[in-house]
């Protein structure tokens, strides 16, 4: 399962790689959020995939007397996955100012604070 | 008390932030808010600093869980010294900003989002766990985004859209990074790390999991060779912004990659501090040249952070007690004096009349000489005249180069030194000696006095650190000293953070899999 | 904003009922599964229903206070409880209870303000920007 999960994540960083070395801002955000996802798969995997009980303490009882999946991943994930969203949000609202100020999403042709004349 | 003055940095900005945005429609409040809050910052700053200076490092639980398992905030010497000159750069820009920031800035919420950066900042020096470390750079990340498109001119629109490309990038890799070092070791405190890391039997892994560390930590450091989104930003926003960005962020980095590469990565040091030498050495070199090619002073500056940032990695991947303490004064230092250069290059742009392009600067010893002798200063520092506190840390920094016989940084550090001078030369003929090409279009004295009062007192507020630290070098010394010493053996900061020094032991996943309880 | 009513008469419907259940969520968060973040995002949810259906004024009128000083209360009420530690020399955080009402309650409610001010700060600017 390890491996599935490895290869996975694997194949995923390639496709955001792949869309990383687009021109435009929108497919290089396409390729954020395969690499966030990417990201959140490898640490479920890191956490050690068991197919266990809850991590709940019986009541009564000071420890916990039989094997439990592991609580802190998905503890990880949600919170990468909420400022993960929130980054998200604020660059896709950025990418439409930009279009509506420069008419352009292309990176290659927003050279308004490096002009090309300068060094 | 103690426990409550090491949670302080990251509660003060957080409590004046949410203030200010339960004030949102007020701000007026807001101003109060901020400059109060900033100086309460100070305060604690000084006080955690002396406290941990004469106690030991400070440790605290938070919400009492015990110390791998919950998050626990460390205040050793260097987080202490770094809080606290945090805390007097935001003071000085939060009372700059009350000059310079513009109503339309005000009411984006220019001053509750610059206290959530300080919260970002705060928590990042003060953090003991991997993950909050990178928790606390996400704070950072956000409002520094809300920061530079704050105005929403078309400029700094552009600039912002690269550097939220490279820091979302930037922070997936450290991401990942976490996540790979949680996966081997299975915690993610930073002294239970450094006693885990160790024992994993397959160390090529770390060293995989340092690299990554090195980019990530790199990105927000602007090492080369992922320098290139800094001169393209720093020079949009508005100029309390570029001073605490130029001053502070980029420190984080260097900071992160400090504590990280002595506490958790030193088994391999041939290879990941090698590593950090080479990028430090082409960081220097790349970074001055950068700043002698720019012909506007923004951008020659926006350089300059580039190229001492590799001073500060070289102490760093020295990595003997006196580098790194030459490292940590060598960041003290730099702190202040870029604060001070951006807010200087604002108010030269102000008398310029919106431009720090060198074709338009001049004559400023006749239109402003008091402000010549105040720009003097950071700029004296930053070329490292003797006595102002550049000449110190490049010293320190020589000193313990030639101590490990790193010939060749050396050889680059005192070149980088020599290239800078000759661009404070150049600065100083372009800006205050040329003939203007034009008069001055907004002096000063036109401004209500308590504008040009808040512009211009950080300013002499920066140059007097600069000053005393150069006259009176020892205290701050003695400080790096105490720091360099701290950071060389970790043995205290494990021991107050886990209560004992334990042997290394396995991995607490191992016992997962075995399907033992943990 | 959609000029239907079909959703226009569906939203005075659903908001209540909406608002209803987030808070519900809030309230069973403290011992199952719920709590703060999901009970905000439900909340913010509904009053983006209702400036979809009558337009970002409305809710805004509505909602009586900017949703970033909704934002900023959320912020507070998360950080004072605490503080409430430190009458027992605890440090900071530390869940103080009165039988099965503890602050862990308190800084739930914290969080339900923040998620709530921030969707509805984003929601307002984004459709802002669309209205003109």
């Amino acid at each position: 399962m390890e491996v599935i999960m490895a290869l996975t994540v694997g194949g995923m960083v390639a496709g955001a790689v792949y869309l990383f070395l687009s021109r435009q801002y929108l497919r290089v955000m396409f390729g954020v959020i395969l690499l966030s996802n990417a990201i959140n798969v490898a640490i479920l995997t890191v956490g050690r995939l068991t197919t266990g009980n809850a991590p709940l303490i019986a009541q009564g009882a000071e420890v916990m007397d039989r094997a439990a999946a592991n609580p802190l991943p998905q503890a990880l994930i949600l919170t990468a996955i909420v400022i993960g969203f929130g980054l998200l949000a604020f660059a896709l609202v950025l990418g439409y100012r930009a279009y509506q100020e420069m008419g352009t999403l292309d990176t290659g042709a927003m050279r308004v604070a490096e002009p090309e004349d300068m060094p | 008390m103690n426990a409550w003055l090491t949670a302080a940095p990251i509660l003060i900005p957080m409590f004046t932030a949410a203030l200010c945005m339960v004030a949102w429609k007020y701000p007026v409040a807001q101003r109060v808010l901020s400059l109060m809050g900033s100086l309460a910052l100070v305060i604690v700053g000084g006080s955690l600093l002396s406290i941990v200076l004469d106690q030991g490092i400070q440790v605290v639980q938070m919400g009492s869980w015990a110390a791998p398992f919950g998050i626990t905030l460390v205040a050793d010497p260097l987080s202490a010294l770094m809080i606290l000159i945090a805390a007097l750069m935001g003071f000085c820009v939060a009372l700059h900003a009350l000059g310079d920031i513009d109503p339309v800035r005000e009411r984006g919420g220019h001053h509750p989002i610059f206290q959530v950066l300080m919260t970002g900042v705060c928590g990042a020096f003060v953090t003991g766990d991997l993950f909050n470390l990178y928790v606390w750079f996400e704070v950072m990340l956000i409002s520094s985004f809300v920061l530079l498109s704050l105005g929403g001119l078309r400029e700094q629109i552009d600039a912002a859209i690269k550097y939220v490309c490279i820091n979302m990038v930037a922070t997936a890799c450290l991401l990942l990074a976490v996540a790979l070092l949680y996966g081997v070791t299975g915690t993610l405190n930073m002294a239970d790390l450094s006693v885990r890391v160790p024992a994993v039997p397959s160390q090529p892994v770390i060293s995989a999991i340092a690299v990554l560390f090195i980019i990530a930590f790199g990105m927000k450091a602007a090492l080369f060779p992922f320098f290139f989104w800094l001169p393209a930003t720093y020079h949009t926003p508005s100029v309390s912004v570029q001073a605490i960005f130029a001053g502070l962020l980029t420190k984080v980095g260097v900071y992160a990659l400090i504590r990280v590469f002595t506490l958790i990565f030193t088994g391999d040091r041939e290879w990941t501090h090698g590593i950090l030498m080479v990028m430090a050495g082409i960081t220097m070199i790349v970074g001055v040249l950068g700043s002698l090619a720019a012909r506007d002073l923004n951008r020659a500056w926006s350089w300059q952070v580039v190229a001492h940032i590799g001073s500060m990695v070289m102490g760093l991947a020295i990595a003997t007690p006196l580098a790194l303490a030459a490292a940590a004064f060598y960041m003290v230092h730099d702190i202040v004096v870029k604060t001070n250069l951006f807010l200087g290059a604002g108010l030269v742009r102000r008398m310029a009349g919106g431009s720090t392009d060198y074709a338009r600067l001049g004559g400023l010893f006749k239109s402003a000489p008091w402000l010549c002798l105040l720009l003097f200063v950071p700029l004296g520092s930053l070329a490292g005249f003797p006595p102002l506190s550049g000449f110190w840390g490049k010293l320190l920094l020589v000193r313990a180069g030639l101590d490990a016989q790193h010939y060749v940084m050396v050889g680059l550090l005192l070149l980088t030194g020599l290239l800078t001078i000759w661009l404070v030369g150049r600065v100083w003929a372009e800006m205050v000696w040329k003939a203007p090409a034009e008069p001055p279009a907004d002096t000063l004295s036109t401004l209500p006095f308590a504008r040009s009062y808040a512009l211009v007192m950080p300013l002499l507020l920066l140059s007097l650190i600069t000053v005393s630290i150069g006259l009176q070098p020892e205290r701050l010394l003695n400080v790096a000293g105490q720091v360099g010493e701290s950071l060389y053996d970790t043995s205290a900061y494990v021991q107050a953070v886990l209560g004992t020094t334990p042997a290394p032991q396995p991995t607490q996943l191992g016992a997962l899999e075995t399907g033992a309880a943990p | 904003m959609m000029d239907s009513l079909i959703l226009r008469t569906g939203v005075r419907l659903l908001l209540p009922l909406m608002l209803l259940f987030s808070v519900f969520i809030l309230w069973r968060g403290h011992n199952e599964p719920g709590g703060g973040f999901v009970g905000g995002l439900i909340c913010a949810v509904g009053f983006a229903l209702h400036a979809l259906a009558f337009g970002v004024k409305a809710m805004r009128d509505m909602l009586k206070v900017d949703p970033r000083s909704i934002l900023g209360t959320g912020l507070l009420v998360g950080i004072l409880p605490g503080f409430l530690g430190a009458f027992s020399g605890e440090p900071y955080m530390t869940a103080q209870w009165l039988g099965a009402l503890g602050t862990p309650v308190l800084f739930d409610i914290g969080v339900y303000l923040v998620v709530m001010g921030a969707i509805l700060a984003m929601v307002q600017t984004l459709m802002a920007e669309g209205d003109d």
